[in-house]
């Protein structure tokens, strides 16, 4: 079964990207990739008082979902979002875990009502004013794809447009070691059921049996295998290109995700 | 969302501490007894008390999946036994094929306990962790759906939604989705969240757990129990004509608050959209509701909240009730087991009165019934609402 929509905008952060123009530079090979670790903004949008309480999850989701938007042109404050992420926020998880280890027991509010793998969909809702709805899906290192069907599927059957944030960071040691996680990477983007002013290609995907695509380049491909919401960048790098064609990203032992696109340009 | 083709709930199961399984568990609504207990779990010493599964840490998984050793893949096993549901599934799967039945499984915490524990056997030397802990098929939130996507060899896309308590109402949604753009025909949906330190002593921290067993709706309630449970359904599209005491889900509805990360909008009005979303998708007004099984958690706040929105749209009259009284907050398995509990209600014409409620607060408008009911329910609705404002309503109702 095939699933279609056209992308709008895109937002990306991860090691050695800023922002979508960038970074669609470096993937259509027209600058050299360089790995550095990702620089996280402050959330602005968000009141003083809960910015102070954000992490890094919620820095990375709510930069790259205000790029998507704003490139997409689309209304941040009513778009309904999903967002997929391979772990919740492994600092917080982290200080949790060690705070129970210590006979005291003390668990920080603050950081337990963070600790939910939502916490980025909630601060988003928060700093927008948007009531629309929020998936929040989880699917290990296949959480690309996961959150890709489901927006997908959204914008198919409900004929509106739809905000995809998949992100992933890095977690502390001595989880590190069982997780290992390098840094922040994060790419959004708008999905709509009918091609737009700011439409750049039109995808369709289908599962597929087929392996998937690697990256020449020994950095991307580092970074792809290195960090669940990487798998990614396959498809971006055709989007980078603008060039039609199809890339096969990794989803699950028993599938993979094949998609078209078709630039729109 | 646009109006919903309704959907079949095949077969479904769930396991709380009010019963391991359907008869059980509806032999405990009727009776309206309640499974909190005083928590003596693990070595929590708060004064709480806590809906714990009995025999969780006893189950066994098989050979091959002992990588996915914890206690929340033991409950999911232990209900999957329940009521022949492993079979239930086995025979979706031949129905429809292994690659047409998707897996949409909510948690919040999945198997966090597994890394507490590995937390306090840290190497003192270096503070590794030990080489026997597994993060990806314990902690993880996708754990439990992939654990129960290889158990049940199923092959379509598989997916944990992880959005606090409304985390296995919404997977109906995700599953909907996916059914009506064609990717899948089936699905096994449902929750599974299990006891850990991490929410005990975290709903503690926020000063929303109660000592007493929590009283939704009562003019003294005073928090929250939590609990911890493992539902499951067989969501199918509609082929063929109905029995016309087949459960189907009629209407989903989602939204955000907007507001706070632990806090609802004091006026509900998060809430108040899902609930019109979830009447507008089955293309139904709020007369067509005949009861409705709330969030209902027995803070001072959320049941003020939720009762605001319930009467703002349904009026003062619609009878509602909580069953977190009797199975406890169940929080990523809520939603999942309350779709359970309000399809027993539809089959059954059952309310479940709320326990152990004994004076409802008079400034709650919403019509709260503390005694249970018997009357033919033709369609029941189901609220879940979690942190990050999010929340989820589902429509339940019988075919014919």
């Amino acid at each position: 079964m095939r699933l279609s929509a056209y992308i709008g905008g895109i937002g990306i952060l991860g090691p050695g990207f800023d922002n979508w123009p960038q970074a669609a530079s470096v993937l259509a090979g027209r600058q050299p990739y360089q790995s550095a670790p990702t620089q996280l903004p402050s959330p602005v949008t968000l009141p003083a008082a809960e910015r102070r309480r954000t992490g890094r999850v919620v820095k990375l989701a709510l930069a790259i979902a205000h790029e998507a938007a704003a490139n997409a042109e689309a209304d941040a404050a009513h778009i309904p979002s999903v967002f997929c992420s391979s772990g919740s926020d492994g600092h917080i998880c982290h200080e949790i875990c060690q705070a129970l280890a210590l006979s005291s027991r003390e668990v920080s509010p603050t950081r337990f009502s963070n600790s939910v793998h939502n916490v980025a969909a909630g601060y988003w809702s928060i700093s927008t004013g948007s009531m629309a709805e929020a998936n929040v899906l989880c699917a290990f290192d296949a959480s690309f794809v996961a959150g890709l069907l489901d927006a997908l599927a959204q914008t198919a059957v409900d004929q509106q447009a739809v905000l995809l944030v998949a992100y992933d960071t890095e977690y502390p040691p001595p989880l590190h070691a069982k997780r290992p996680i390098p840094d922040a990477f994060g790419v959004a983007m708008v999905l709509t059921p009918e091609r737009g002013r700011t439409s750049l290609a039109r995808i369709d995907l289908v599962l597929t049996d087929e392996n998937a695509d690697l990256i020449p380049d020994k950095g991307l491909e580092a970074l792809r295998t290195a960090i669940p919401a990487a798998r990614s960048l396959p498809l971006l790098r055709l989007l980078a290109t603008g060039s039609s064609g199809y890339a096969v990203l990794d989803y699950l032992d028993v599938s993979r995700a094949s998609v078209q696109v078709q630039p729109c340009s | 969302m646009r109006t919903m083709r309704p959907l079949l709930l095949a077969e479904f199961t769930a396991t709380s501490c009010i019963g391991r399984g359907i008869a059980p568990t509806l032999q405990s609504l009727v009776e309206q007894r309640s499974g909190l207990t005083r928590c003596t779990f693990e070595s929590v010493d708060l004064d709480t008390h806590i809906g714990e599964v009995p025999g969780v840490d006893s189950q066994r998984l098989p050979k091959a999946l002992q990588i996915f050793n914890c206690r929340n893949n033991r409950l999911a096993e232990l209900a999957l036994q329940q009521d022949g549901f492993f079979e239930t599934v086995q025979r979706a799967a031949a129905r429809w094929g292994r690659r047409r039945v998707g897996v949409f499984i909510g948690t919040s915490t999945a198997g966090i306990l597994q890394t507490e524990l590995a937390y306090r056997a840290r190497d003192p030397v270096s503070g590794a962790l030990p080489a026997s802990f597994e993060y990806g098929t314990t902690h993880n939130s996708f754990s439990v759906a992939d654990y129960l996507r290889r158990r049940c060899g199923l092959e379509g896309p598989a997916v944990a939604v992880s959005s606090a308590c409304a985390s296995s109402a919404k997977v109906f949604g995700a599953a909907r989705r996916m059914i009506e753009a064609g990717v899948i025909d089936a699905a096994l949906v449902g929750g599974t969240d299990s006891l850990c330190l991490t929410t005990l002593y975290g709903f503690h921290s926020l000063q929303l757990s109660s000592p007493s067993p929590c009283r939704p709706f009562d003019a003294a309630r005073d928090g929250i129990s939590v609990g911890e449970a493992a539902a499951f359904a067989v969501l199918e599209r509609v082929t063929e004509n109905l029995d016309g005491d087949s459960v189907l889900l009629l209407g989903v509805g989602e939204s955000s608050d907007a507001y706070h990360m632990s806090a609802p909008h004091p006026e509900g009005l998060g809430a108040k959209r899902a609930m019109q979303a979830a009447l507008n998708s089955g293309s139904m007004e709020p007369g067509d509701i005949d009861y409705i099984n709330l969030h209902g958690t027995g803070t001072p706040s959320n049941d003020r909240s939720e009762s605001q929105a319930v009467t703002s749209l349904f009026g003062p009259t619609t009878p509602c009730s909580s069953t977190k009284g009797a199975t406890g907050h169940t929080l990523g398995a809520a939603g999942a087991l309350e779709a359970v509990i309000s399809a027993l209600a539809v089959q059954n014409g059952l309310m479940p009165g709320g326990v152990p409620s004994t004076r409802i607060d008079p400034s709650l408008m919403a019509h709260y019934i503390r005694d249970n009911r018997r009357v033919p329910l033709r369609r029941v609705l189901s609220n879940s609402f979690g942190f990050g404002g999010t929340n989820c309503s589902l429509i339940f109702g019988r075919a014919g």
